[in-house]
């Protein structure tokens, strides 16, 4: 039936994470670390308030922009942690998590042919949506040797005139990496000068362990610029709720919503609900959460320095990014191998883009206890190669 | 103010006590040096007070029973109440004394082997006590939640997929 099949939607390329999934999922006692979402359930308050809300039978659609409530309380949240100033009225969208944003944003803007810059590697939705809304992708190499920070000459690199809209995501998935306010003040400088759009996705910026995260739409001349994309599945562990969220000028914001009014009303209620408890008194559940990430970042960073591999200090989000090139293996074959041999799950550098080659992504959404385990097999894993 | 990186100590020292200092070191990103030499000084300060381990003790059925005694003073002159909160501390039986908002004025945790222990120790040493004006004993039946770790009731275990972006 692939004949019925928009040459579009096959295209887009099979992830790469599938075939380790399917592969994991046939053994027993794997250790995986494979996972891009919090190991914490969402802290209870925000629960309780979900809860409390189906029980009032608050169960309708909201208004297809999300709930007033939220966006204030949103907006109130932007400005006093990150120095962002949007109209919770006009400038700000609730959306069914901060995918569907990076979605709707690439459907706003692309005309077919346009250019889309996406650092690599990195998360693997940009590429597809913006493939999908029939840009031309240009991957922008980061490199192990600047911390995976995006450079201006590389980016100077992969520009070509068509390019519209500039990607970025940091802290990363997969590699850690942050920009601070002086690593992206060049690349804000770049996006005014090629009048570039920037669709910046900040899901793990209270994810931050050193040092406060930069919002690039606080940056000079960047507010009217930015797609600020954030939401609240990693900082707030929601992922399973979808709820998620785009910030930016009011021209921008009122197109996307019309997409999303005809595409997908609105976000879940009970998902807004939860959220708004969030902003309002899940402080201090989500400091903890960070102050237990931050512990586990280190005993991780440590553990694979000790047995031999390169790996660069990530400071922000939940993942390592450990060079595994010494081994001899492809990034592949080292998952493979070691999901066959030691039952310890990661994934391929190489399934978040090309440049992931020669490294692995490790979550530490782990306990420590597992964390411990996996880095004692991955040990004995990497000491037969060396 | 504590700095972050006392803060982090504290964290990562509060989650698992017996972590050695080299541990703590990669844990806390702390040099060993710094670490030993703060903890010295914070044992010094009684910062660190004691360290200690939780047990359930209903697992061990070594049952021992809890109670509340909220415990109301005649107030004496020119003391206020340190004075008499400081001779609660002294019994061994008495595991903690708070000082209370309310109808009451101090509430004291009371640990013994059973009930008749427990009313052995309010009447024989309590009550005669010439400072005491009323007491109400309360039993704790079951200890669901404390220091923030729950007992009973189903460990939450979300089921995550084995790999996801
Ligand atoms: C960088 C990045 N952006 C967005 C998402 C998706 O987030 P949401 O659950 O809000 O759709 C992820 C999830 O892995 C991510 O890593």
């Amino acid at each position: 039936m692939k004949q019925y099949l928009s040459p579009l939607a096959l295209s887009l390329k099979p992830s790469g994470i599938r075939k380790f999934f399917d592969l994991a999922a046939t053994m027993e006692d794997v250790i995986s670390l494979g996972v891009g979402e919090p190991d914490f359930a969402t802290p209870w308050v925000m629960r309780e308030a979900a809860i409390y809300s189906l029980e009032q039978g608050q169960t309708m659609y909201t208004s297809n922009a999300g709930l007033i409530e939220l966006r204030r309380e949103l907006a109130k949240y932007l400005a006093k942690h990150q120095g962002l100033n949007y109209n919770p009225e006009k400038e700000i969208l609730i959306t069914v998590g901060a995918s569907e944003a990076i979605d709707l944003a690439m459907r706003a803007l692309i005309n077919p042919g346009d250019g889309v810059l996406i650092p690599d590697p990195s998360f693997v939705a940009y590429a597809g949506c913006a493939t999908l809304a029939g840009a031309e992708v240009h991957y922008v190499p980061t490199r192990a040797e600047h911390d995976f920070r995006l450079q201006v000459e590389d980016l100077q690199l992969a520009y070509t005139p068509n390019c519209k809209i500039l990607v970025l995501s940091y802290p990363n998935n997969p590699t850690g990496a942050i920009m601070t306010r002086e690593d992206l003040l060049p690349i804000a400088r770049f996006a005014s000068e090629h009048d570039l759009i920037v669709l910046s996705d900040e899901i793990y910026s209270d994810l931050t362990y050193a040092g406060n995260h930069t919002p690039f739409a606080t940056l000079p001349y960047m507010n009217n610029r930015t797609l600020h994309v954030s939401g609240f599945s990693k900082a707030y562990a929601m992922t399973g709720w979808r709820v998620g969220y785009v910030a930016g000028h009011e021209d921008f914001i009122q197109t996307m919503t019309r997409i999303h009014q005809y595409t997908i009303m609105c976000a879940p209620i009970m998902a807004q609900v939860a959220a708004l408890e969030g902003l309002r008194s899940g402080e201090s559940a989500k400091r903890e959460m960070i102050m237990e990430y931050d512990r586990r970042r280190r005993l991780m960073v440590n553990g694979f320095r000790e047995m031999g591999l390169n790996c660069f200090e990530p400071l922000g989000a939940f993942y390592v990014f450990p060079e595994i090139s010494v081994t001899g293996l492809s990034s592949d074959e080292f998952a493979e191998e070691l999901l066959k041999e030691e039952r310890v799950a990661v994934v391929p550098g190489t399934a978040f883009g090309p440049g992931g080659e020669g490294h692995i992504r490790c979550s530490y959404a782990y306990s420590t206890e597992q964390l411990l385990e996996a880095l004692n097999r991955m040990n004995r894993f990497v000491k037969k190669r060396l | 103010m504590l700095s972050a990186e006392d803060r982090r100590l504290l964290y990562v020292l509060s989650q698992d006590c017996r972590l050695t200092v080299e541990q703590l070191s990669i844990q806390t990103g702390l040099s060993c040096d710094y670490i030993e030499k703060k903890i010295q000084q914070w044992e010094k300060d009684k910062v660190i007070v004691k360290y200690s381990v939780l047990i359930n003790h209903e697992k061990l059925e070594d049952d021992r029973v809890t109670a509340l005694i909220d415990v109301k003073v005649l107030p004496q002159r020119g003391q206020g109440y340190d004075k008499i909160a400081q001779r609660f501390q002294k019994f061994p039986e008495i595991k903690s004394v708070y000082l209370m908002s309310g109808d009451f004025d101090l509430c004291l945790v009371v640990e013994g082997k059973n009930m008749h222990d427990i009313a052995q120790f309010v009447s024989d040493k309590l009550s005669p006590l010439d400072v005491i004006e009323t007491t109400s004993t309360r039993f704790i039946l079951r200890r669901y939640k404390d220091f923030g770790i729950e007992f009973h009731g189903e460990e939450e275990r979300p089921q995550r997929l084995m790999i996801t972006p």
